[in-house]
């Protein structure tokens, strides 16, 4: 196993973790917990090919990785945003009673 | 794979879980404090040291204070005595675990990423702040703007409605405490009212 | 060509504009359509006169012919041709024609002047008049028989004139129907000639019409069936016509129903003219009828259809002679006589030729007519009383009507020698006498003309000698009407003062003293002395000569005749005109001698009620036969139809509503459910979302490896 394995096998299952938090967790807080898990799960993949791509001079991976970052925290204020608002509607924070879109 | 990288990400990975399954949330808010830290680590070791010191200064310095305050806003009164998890939650686990293995198959399966290892690289600040200025302005620019739109928004939507006939009802105490922890905006108050009603 | 002969067809057109304009003015008009109809008949019987001098002129220089006509309508290749012939058949006839009806129609503006339909009366009649010389000249069979239908039409039409009657409206349909029998025979006669020779013209310029000699010996050779000649088959099938016309024997019975019309029509029509018109046509297809004939004496052809036309024209001479001598209405024995008259007509045409025949024609149209105009006036007289039972001493009430009366009481007898009707019977009694064929005619010739003399003897003697026995006073209308023998409806405010007949007016007692003096005239143009008629008519000149009275049993064939017209009118002069009934009630001195017999011949030998019992209810029943197939063979085919349309309709509604709508009910429901299944699956919970994307994402990978794979 190569580094640059050992390092995907880690973000896999940092994606998987978070992944099962996200939809087993009532909490949507700890959904949101998940999500950004995953995020940064597809981060570390990012730096792994950076670190162990063909071109790490021009420094591709580093920037994406740094927008991601930047990105992912806008992403979390307005979820968290949007789960507070809910939290005000619904008067819970429990994912399977917020259903008002079922088809 | 020397051995601190197999340790931080087994501390990683590990502080994941616990977030993921803890029952307070406020501990699950602390382990995953802990694993992005991890992650910063996993970072260095990569040689990516800004981005490592920028998981730490915007992971956990904003996003998971963040989630602090979201989990302390949220709290309702009653302690709740219900099941930690969703209904349904086995198959989230099934679909999770065979995601992994797909991936994890795939990793390990594909002949492409069997490389030899390159030298380490250097990038220092200077570099990426050259890159950042000259190739990605214009990504520099939208994350930007991005943010800005991203910081009115959140405060759009989680600012207090103005109390009506029948949508008021008994508020919270957190209501009142968030009142009186956001300053009143007259200007962007009508306006938003206006945008949302 | 003369210029008369060019234009013949003046001679029916004009009554026939004079009919078109009365029938197209709305106001009744009298004094216009009796002018219009007058005046037509004048200027008709004027041009007649031109023809019958442009004929005589051309006299003595063999047969003369003149042929005109124009082309009509196109069929094809050929024209359809309508044409008109000048000879001294038809001139002779035209002034017949023409001068009976004029005097029959000044007769009946004093007839008719109270009837309220006055203006369609002479319409019809001047209609009629058309139509009856459009027959005379006729050379082609097309406007022959055309004219020939007009005639039979007008003929309904004046019989049943008082159509409110039922007896009339029944008698007119009696006549037409009766008639359509012969006519139908005229026409199969007509198309079989018209098949056989090409060509539709009797006489054509150039000798091909269908009854000159070309056509006439290709006719005679052609064998037909039964043996028959074609020449012989057709001239009986045109006989067939004749006979409904003529009303000759089996087809005799609408003629005295047609009394139902009023006088002047029976006049006309019935005595004169149209039945009149059956013997005219055996005239003009004589050369038909004697083709291919075995010469018999004095030059007499004798064929088998000539043969025929004497036996049936005998037949019916001495059977409606016997019913005349039963009968009570003025009218109907005078109907009788008519029938017996124009079967001797026949029976000269058949034995003597066409001059025989044609001679008897003309004297009895002017005898028979003054005869009805007579019985008209008497009608008139005794307030439209018809039975002879009661009338009576008529002679002093009305002088003027009974001596025309006489006169032609004895012409149509055939008193010796002064009297028309004596010439021509007698020339007829000689040529049946001379027959070769047999001697049985001539035998009932001879009882026919003692029948006839014995019942004109009677009706005189009821009518005008003796006491009037009818009532004087109103209620004559009243009694006639119980005892159901009038037949003419009253005239309006005609209640005289006193009840007694009276004369008629001078214009009805005019007309029957002009045909009183022609009823005496006429017969010396006939006579053996001088042959004039016989000789016009062959285009031969006739000498004066006395010798032929004695030759050849002439002179012992006239005093025969004579003393059987003598002990005819000695007879009926013993039993009613000695013995003058008194009352009205008394009963007839026949029916006390021979009760049986005489109410046979009263009941006209029941050959109305036979003809009821089998040929009306054979038609009956055929009808109904019919009208049970209409209703529910046809009508039933109808409904089948009208089912299976129905059957397939509710089978296309069926089909609709179950196939159809509940396939696509059937699909829309299951659409919606699994709309409603789909839809069940979102449950809006996002973490269900989430789990399905985790799915998604594997089983994207897995395609991506093994697309990549493969």
């Amino acid at each position: 196993m190569t580094p640059l394995q050992g390092c995907l096998l880690v973000s896999s299952l940092l994606f998987a973790i978070g992944l099962a938090g996200a939809v087993t967790r009532r909490n949507a807080i700890l959904a949101l917990v998940g999500i950004e898990l995953m995020l940064n799960a597809a981060n570390l993949n990012f730096i792994a090919f950076w670190r162990y791509g063909p071109n790490p001079e021009a420094l591709s991976g580093l920037m994406v990785v740094i927008f991601s970052i930047a990105i992912a925290a806008a992403e979390a204020a307005v979820g968290l945003a949007l789960i507070i608002a809910i939290y005000r509607h619904y008067k819970t924070a429990n994912l399977d009673e917020i259903k008002d879109l079922k088809g | 794979m020397s051995l601190p990288f197999i340790i931080i990400a087994f501390v990683t990975l590990l502080a994941a879980a616990a977030a993921m399954s803890l029952r307070n949330l406020v501990h699950c808010a602390l382990s995953l404090v802990v694993a992005l830290a991890g992650l910063a680590g996993l970072y260095l070791q990569l040689d990516a040291q800004f981005v490592g010191f920028a998981q730490i200064l915007v992971y956990i310095g904003a996003v998971a204070i963040l989630i602090v305050f979201a989990v302390l806003l949220t709290r309702s009164d009653a302690v709740p005595n219900q099941t930690v998890l969703a209904p349904g939650w086995s198959v989230g686990i099934i679909v999770s675990a065979v995601v992994f293995a797909m991936l994890g198959w795939a990793t390990l399966n594909s002949p492409g990423l069997a490389r030899d290892m390159p030298s380490i690289p250097r990038a220092t600040v200077k570099d990426i702040g050259d890159h950042l200025m000259t190739r990605f302005l214009l990504p520099l620019e939208v994350i930007g703007l991005l943010l800005t739109a991203a910081l009115i928004g959140a405060v759009i939507i989680a600012m207090k409605e103005e109390p009506r006939s029948n949508s008021s009802g008994s508020r919270g105490n957190e209501a009142a405490s968030f009142r009186k922890t956001e300053p009143p905006h007259v200007g962007p108050h009508e306006a938003a009212k206006g945008g949302r009603s | 060509m003369t210029w008369i002969a060019q234009n013949l067809w003046l001679i029916p057109v004009l009554p026939l504009a004079a009919a078109a304009v009365i029938a197209v003015n709305k106001q009744p008009q009298r004094k216009l359509a009796a002018t219009l109809a007058i005046g037509s008949m004048v200027l008709a019987f004027l041009l007649s006169l031109c023809a019958l001098s442009a004929t005589l002129l051309h006299h003595g220089d063999g047969a003369f012919r003149e042929v005109a006509g124009f082309n009509w309508l196109q069929f094809g290749g050929q024209w359809l041709q309508l044409s008109w012939v000048l000879d001294p058949l038809t001139a002779i006839m035209l002034v017949m024609v023409s001068f009976v009806s004029l005097l029959i129609f000044i007769f009946s503006v004093g007839y008719m002047a109270h009837d309220e339909n006055f203006m369609r009366f002479f319409c019809f009649l001047s209609l009629f008049a058309a139509a009856m010389l459009g027959v005379v000249i006729a050379n082609n069979l097309l406007l022959f028989f055309i004219c020939w239908e007009l005639v039979g039409l007008t003929s309904y039409l004046l019989i049943g004139f008082w159509y409110h009657k039922p007896s009339a409206a029944a008698a007119a349909k009696k006549a037409f129907v009766t008639t359509r029998i012969g006519d139908l025979g005229l026409l199969l006669g007509m198309v079989w000639l018209y098949a056989q020779t090409g060509t539709l013209n009797f006489y054509t310029t150039n000798g091909l019409g269908c009854l000159e000699q070309s056509a006439l010996s290709a006719m005679v050779t052609h064998i037909t069936a039964a043996g028959m000649a074609v020449s012989t088959a057709i001239g009986l099938l045109i006989f067939l016509g004749a006979v409904g016309k003529s009303g000759q024997l089996p087809l005799h019975v609408w003629l005295p129903d047609a009394m139902e019309g009023p006088t002047p029509v029976s006049a006309l029509i019935h005595a004169a003219t149209m039945v009149a018109a059956g013997v005219f046509l055996v005239a003009r297809v004589y050369p038909l009828m004697s083709a291919g004939a075995v010469a018999g004496e004095q030059g007499v052809p004798v064929t088998t259809a000539l043969t025929v036309v004497t036996w049936i024209g005998a037949l019916t001479a001495i059977f409606a002679a016997s019913i005349a001598v039963a009968q009570t209405d003025i009218k109907r024995i005078l109907a009788y006589s008519t029938v017996s008259q124009l079967g001797y007509m026949m029976l000269g045409l058949g034995v003597g030729g066409v001059a025989v025949g044609m001679f008897h024609l003309i004297t009895h149209a002017f005898f028979k007519a003054l005869l009805f105009l007579g019985s008209g006036s008497v009608i008139h007289g005794c307030h439209e009383e018809q039975d002879v039972r009661k009338m009576g001493g008529l002679k002093k009430f009305m002088p003027v009507t009974f001596a025309t009366y006489a006169i032609g009481m004895l012409a149509l007898a055939g008193f010796p020698l002064f009297f028309s009707g004596f010439w021509s019977k007698d020339e007829i009694l000689h040529a049946a006498h001379g027959w070769p064929v047999s001697h049985i005619p001539f035998f009932i010739g001879c009882a026919g003309a003692l029948l006839t003399a014995f019942y004109m003897t009677r009706q005189v003697a009821l009518v005008f000698f003796g006491e009037y026995r009818g009532s004087r006073r109103k209620e004559a209308h009243i009694s006639s009407a119980r005892t159901g023998t009038k037949s003419e409806p009253p005239h309006v405010g005609s209640y005289e003062d006193q009840g007694e007949p009276h004369e008629s007016p001078a214009v009805m007692t005019l007309p029957l003293v002009i045909l009183a003096v022609f009823a005496i005239l006429l017969g010396f143009i006939g006579t053996p002395a001088w042959p004039w008629f016989d000789g016009f008519l062959k285009g031969e000149p006739a000498a004066f000569d006395f010798s032929r009275l004695t030759e050849g049993g002439t002179l012992g064939l006239m005093l025969a005749s004579a003393a059987i017209v003598f002990t005819g009118l000695g007879l009926g002069w013993w039993l009613y005109g000695k013995r003058l009934r008194r009352t009205v009630e008394e009963p007839d001195v026949l029916q006390v001698a021979q009760p049986a017999v005489f109410r046979l011949l009263e009941n006209k030998y029941f050959v109305d009620e036979i003809y009821e019992a089998t040929v009306i209810r054979f038609n009956a029943g055929a009808a109904g036969f019919c009208d049970f197939l209409d209703r529910w063979i046809w009508g039933g085919v109808v409904l089948l139809v009208t089912w299976v349309t129905l059957g397939l309709a509710r089978l296309y509604r069926f089909t609709d509503d179950f196939v159809v709508n509940l396939g696509f009910d059937t699909g829309c429901e299951a659409l919606r459910e699994g709309g409603g299944e789909l839809s069940g699956w979102h449950s809006g919970r996002v973490q269900n979302y989430l789990r399905v994307i985790g799915v998604a994402l594997v089983v994207l990978i897995l395609f991506l490896i093994w697309g990549r794979k493969s």
